[in-house]
């Protein structure tokens, strides 16, 4: 697309294929005339790689951890009170959210999530996290336009699709009649 | 062993989590709501309860559950209310998790001064 932007020096292509040369080699960079996709061609060697396979390992070491406190919190629920496995459900999540929200609150869940990236984001308690550190967060702007407008600002777009999915679910089911064994 | 397949399920779930933010470049909000949508469209096809009576807590902690209680509430009332049940249900299962993160959330930032 050498038509979309004219004032490109004809040496602009080999540089910036070769973008370590660029500070030396005198040639001439138009800023002004740079796309996105030029700048991303620039930047791509300087960005540090992920490490994906480091942060999976993670990932699935502490989400597995925190799965596996759950199941501890309700087996006690199931045992102490009496319940079934679906009653514990929800005072488990209660418990968890609970905790993500005391240790969110003393900076301890944000230091975590540093190492273990979507072990702490994917459970549920990552989405109390996301709530109260936004709580604490805005907590300077009052409490009402604050805490109370800001606290779903991360999670928001989890229940806005959440709800948008399961409506279209629950209409489809009305629509052809399924009962199903829900 | 419902322990070691709730580490394992879990853990493999927030695998997946990590990999859409890592290799597919998703912002955790994308990633987040991702995993809620498949959650609830696998509940949709029945596909979500079997897991969860399966690996326990290793699929009903990770974020994916929200969706599956999501469909759940509605399916229950949909049921047994009919059409406008598909409203009223949604939130039937999940009031305790959200409302609990409201409420918690809400008196910490009462009390804690934020760090940082």
């Amino acid at each position: 697309m050498p038509s979309s932007r004219p004032f490109l020096s004809p040496s602009f292509q080999e540089v910036s294929l070769l973008p370590v040369k660029t500070k030396t080699s005198g040639v001439k960079l138009r800023l002004d005339t740079m796309t996105p996709q030029d700048y991303e061609k620039l930047s791509k060697p300087y960005v540090p790689s992920r490490p994906v396979f480091k942060n999976c390992i993670r990932a699935f070491l502490s989400g597995g951890l925190i799965c596996v406190l759950g199941q501890g919190i309700q087996e006690a629920f199931m045992a102490i009170f009496d319940m079934t496995s679906r009653e514990a459900a929800s005072p488990t999540v209660a418990v968890l959210i609970l905790l993500s929200v005391i240790l969110t609150s003393f900076g301890v869940y944000d230091k975590l999530a540093q190492w273990c990236g979507a072990g702490t984001a994917v459970p549920v308690t990552g989405f109390a996290n996301s709530m109260c550190s936004a709580a604490l967060e805005h907590r300077a702007e009052g409490l009402v336009l604050g805490v109370g407008g800001n606290m779903f600002k991360l999670a928001g777009s989890v229940i806005v699709f959440g709800v948008v999915a399961a409506f279209v679910v629950g209409v489809v089911y009305a629509i052809m009649g399924w009962g199903g064994s829900h | 062993m419902i322990y070691l397949w709730a580490f394992l399920i879990g853990g493999a779930i927030c695998v997946i989590g990590q990999i859409l933010m890592d290799v597919f470049k998703l912002t955790p909000a994308h990633t987040m709501s991702t995993l809620v949508v498949t959650g609830a469209v696998a509940d949709a096809f029945g596909l979500y309860d079997p897991l969860v009576k399966f690996a326990g807590a290793g699929a009903s902690v990770p974020i994916t559950s929200f969706g599956n209680s999501l469909v759940h509430g509605a399916l229950t009332e949909l049921e047994r209310d009919g059409w406008v049940g598909v409203v009223t249900g949604i939130f039937d299962v999940t009031s305790a998790g959200i409302s609990s993160a409201i409420v918690f959330s809400f008196l910490a930032a009462l009390v804690v001064r934020p760090k940082g």
